[in-house]
Formats: C-alpha cells, structure tokens, sequence
C-alpha cells in the first residue's frame, strides 16, 4: 500500500523538500495533498516540486501578547502553479506584509518536522 | 453532473408555529442540554403541543458528535424522524429542507429542531476544545501556522475583500454599530450600550483587520422552533410562519481551500432559496443573517442580492443597516450584541418569527410580512437560506 498523500507530503517536507501534486488526467495543480482529484475525481495525482514563488494573497496579524509570542502573521499564499496555501511570511514585521507581495517558499525545521514558510523576494531577483 | 434542485412544489408546505430562546447572556450552572430542553419545551409549549406530539427531532452540537441521542432522552420522545446534520452554525436553518420532505411524506407530524449552549458558562473552555479539535477535526494544513479560529479565517476574507473592492475598517464597524442599535430595543441582548464607529476603531485588535468588537459575542443559549405541514399550521395557536424557500451549500472546509475569499456559497444557497419561494431580495421586508463577524454581512449581502459584489461597505454606510435604515438587518441585536452561543444560526430564524409575528415590542418592524434567514458555518464554509413568510405573502 503506498503511503496517504498526507504522510508522503510531510515526509518530504521533513527531508527539507516542499511538494505539490499535480491530476494526470485535468493536470491541475492540487495543493492540499489529496488521494483523489478535487477537480476531476482522477485517481492519478503526480507529485512535481513548485518553483516556490507565489504572491501573498490575503494576510492577518494574530495578535498576541509578547509571552505568548508576540504578534504572528497568517498569509494565504498563491503559489505560481495556480494553487493557494496557509503559511506565514518571515523575515518581515507582520505589519509589513501586505496582499500582491511576492514571495519564495522554504522549509523551515522544527523539532525534525518540516514546515513550509516563506521570505519577501524582489521582483526580478528571481 | 450536478442539477440545481426544484423545490416549488414545497413552497409554503411547512411552517413554523412555535419558536422559543432560553437562557441567553449568561446562564451559570446550565449547560448545553439543559439549554437546549428549556428552549425545546418553551417552544412546544408556544405552539400549542405538548412534548408527545414531537415525532421528528433535528439537533446538532459542536462538540457532541451522538448528539440527537441524549437529546431523545432527556426529552423522553420517541422520534420516527432524526436528522443530525452538523454544519456547524448553518445547521438549524440546513435542518430545514429535509424535514419539510419527511412532513410532506408523513414519516412524521411535528418536526422540532433545538439547540443549546453553554459556552460562556462552561467548565470546558475554549482552549480546550480547540486542543481537542486538533485530534478529533484535524486541519493539518492550517493549525501549525497557528491561526487564531475561527477569528483569523474571517480577517483573511476581509483582507481580501478591502483589498479587491477598497472596503474600510469603518464600513465594517457600521455593522457592529448597526448591530448595537438594534440591541438597544431588545431586553433579550446581551449588550445594550450605544456603541460608536470609533469605539470600533479604537477597539483591542485581535486578528486584523478586525477588533473585538467585529467579533460576535460568546454567551449562553437556547432556541428551539417546531415545524409542521402547514394544513396543520392553521388549526394552531400561533399565527403560522410559512417556509417560501430554503436551501444549503457547502463549498469547502478551511478557509485556506475557499475558491475566492469574497464570494460564498450563499450566492449557490440563497438563488436556490429565492427560486424556491418565488421571491427575490427585492422583495424581503428583512434580514436576519449569522454576523459572526462583521465582514460576514457585508458579505451576505452582497451573495444573497442586497448590493453588488464589493458593494457591500457602501450599501451599510450611515446607518442604512440600523433601525430607521434602508434595510433591517439583525433586528434582535446578532450574534454581534445579542447572543452567540457557539452556533448562532438558529437564533437568526428565530428573530425571523418574531418579527413575522408582530412580536418584536420596540423593534418591530411595520411592515413584516416576509424575512431573508441566512445561516453560516464553519469559516464561511457552509451556507444556509431561507425565505419565510406570513399568509399575507402566501
């Protein structure tokens, strides 16, 4: 038996590897990992490594006392391959992040599990 | 494919002839059934029944997933119609097509549909519950970026919809205003205080854009409504309030896999409802909507035909939403300033019925005869609508 999407995902992400899948059938991009197609119900799901760039797409400030971590940012981010994500932008003040940024993903390691985060690119840097 | 349901034919083929609340604000040493069966007998008790004439029950909890089973028992009621669907807050209004369909079967006589919680009050609180939700409803891609839900979910959409359709900070605080003033004329609301713009503005922010005070209330709470064929509805007490219209849709789960963070599924839930009942926005004589944040009715709005897309901030601007505005939304206060018990939407359906009655004392509204009733749930995840009416709108 293979291992669920979820599980092969987060696998890859605590070897410092961020994944999408993409449908061999409609060849849409699919992020979260799914076992089936949302779109077409394709049981065929490829996984593909994303460039890692996208455009913050809508954007909170938790906010939260200094003891208990201080204020956090929540973006949705929309990656270039058509597919959108919960993640937090680092490297800015949560003030500063702002809708149409663009920004690249990274792997983030805590406690041996990989997490997808993501820092400011300039345009053109790329 | 998908087909798009027609419901005429159950247009005004059921109606609601007994609705009670309980114990809203603050009710110390009740919990969620003891609520609940407060509000269930007061609303069998208004409709002129008594609790063996019940033989269809629809419930839910946000945290009990057997729910309807501990209901039958402290109920002592033998249903031959059950239906625990939870969607969350849209739930008691989505509980309303398929009991329509078993009363015109005649799987059963006397639907009551109840709710109740303790939320305020409760021992097990709020962080618990979200620890807990991690295991048992677990959105592994959300929880380890450490959104505070479902505040920040909301404050993602209104990132959006000022982003895409230039919405203020104060257009959203004229709903939380709006909402305060409708409170001032409702003893049952649990804050009556005037509240001002810049109050708002002014006020701790908790996932911005939006401050505590575009966030709903949590409190205590019951509600029940009792629903039966409307051949019946005649022979009771209570002037019968007529279901024109309703339908659900659930679009997704997170906020994170919502298709656009400015239009819901109650633009697929309302025309359905609207379909149904032969009615559009135009003619609704009010607006009872789940404002669990202040963006949610901007939004709802603008889905279910009240304003354009992106127009919503605009449409509520000066008062147009408060008493002696255009339109009368949330006339009991919303879960903004009258009661948020964890799950609001049964509470919107109940105001409904008030108002349709000619019971709202101070706040009545002149002219009552039919009410848009929109219930959220999750994070602006499943949608439901209804049309209801008096026999003067049959």
């Amino acid at each position: 038996m293979q291992p669920s999407a979820l599980n092969h995902y987060q696998a890859q992400l605590d070897a410092g590897c961020f994944l999408i899948q993409r449908c061999s059938a409609c060849r849409q991009g699919v992020f979260y990992p799914r076992e089936i197609c949302p779109h077409c119900g394709g049981a065929q799901l490829d996984w593909e490594a994303p460039s890692g760039l996208g455009t913050v797409h809508a954007v909170t400030t938790v906010r939260r006392k200094p003891d208990a971590g201080g204020d956090l940012n929540v973006s949705l981010i929309e990656l270039d391959e058509g597919v959108r994500l919960m993640s937090r932008v680092e490297t800015l003040a949560p003030d500063q992040v702002r809708i149409g940024l663009r920004v690249r993903s990274r792997v983030a390691q805590t406690g041996g599990r990989g997490l997808v985060v993501f820092d400011p690119v300039q345009e053109g840097a790329a | 494919m998908s087909t798009t349901p027609d419901n005429r034919a159950l247009r005004a083929r059921a109606a609601i002839v007994g609705a009670a609340t309980y114990g809203c604000g603050e009710a110390p040493g009740m919990n969620d059934m003891t609520l609940l069966v407060r509000a269930a007998h007061a609303a069998v008790a208004d409709a002129g029944l008594t609790m063996q004439d019940i033989d269809g029950l629809c419930t839910a909890s946000a945290s009990a997933t057997m729910w309807p089973m501990p209901v039958v028992e402290h109920l002592g009621i033998n249903p031959s119609y059950v239906d625990g669907t939870m969607l969350g807050g849209s739930s008691f209004v989505a509980h309303l097509l398929p009991a329509m369909r078993a009363l015109e079967a005649g799987q059963c006589t006397a639907v009551l549909v109840c709710y109740g919680s303790a939320q305020r009050s409760a021992t097990f609180g709020r962080s618990q519950v979200v620890a807990s939700r991690r295991f048992l409803d677990p959105q592994p891609y959300e929880y380890p970026y450490e959104p505070l839900l479902p505040v920040s979910a909301y404050a993602l959409a209104a990132s959006r919809h000022m982003h895409q359709f230039g919405t203020t900070r104060r257009q959203l605080a004229e709903v939380a205003v709006a909402a305060r003033a409708w409170a001032g004329k409702n003893p049952e609301a649990f804050l009556r205080d005037p509240l001002t713009i810049d109050e708002v503005l002014g006020a701790r922010m908790v996932s911005d854009p939006l401050s505590v005070r575009d966030c709903c209330l949590v409190t205590d709470g019951g509600g029940a409504f009792v629903l039966v064929r409307a051949d019946r509805a005649r022979d009771l007490p209570r002037p019968p309030v007529y279901v024109l219209g309703t339908a659900t849709a659930v679009w997704n789960r997170q906020i994170s896999a919502m298709h656009d963070l400015t239009r819901t599924a109650a633009t697929q839930s309302g025309a359905q409802a609207y379909a149904m009942a032969g009615l559009g926005a135009r003619d609704m004589d009010m607006v009872q909507l789940y404002d669990a944040f202040t963006i949610n009715t901007l939004l709802f709005l603008e889905d279910l035909g009240f304003c354009a897309k992106g127009e919503g901030g605009a449409f509520v601007e000066g008062g147009a939403i408060a008493p002696g505005g255009r339109l009368a939304v949330n006339t009991n206060g919303g879960g903004l300033s009258c009661v948020h018990p964890g799950m609001y939407g049964i509470f919107a359906l109940i105001e409904a019925v008030r108002q349709l009655r000619g019971e709202g004392g101070e706040r009545q509204l002149a002219q009552a005869r039919t009410a848009l009733v929109h219930a959220n749930g999750g994070t602006l995840s499943s949608q439901a609508t209804a049309v209801l009416g008096t026999a003067d709108a049959l």
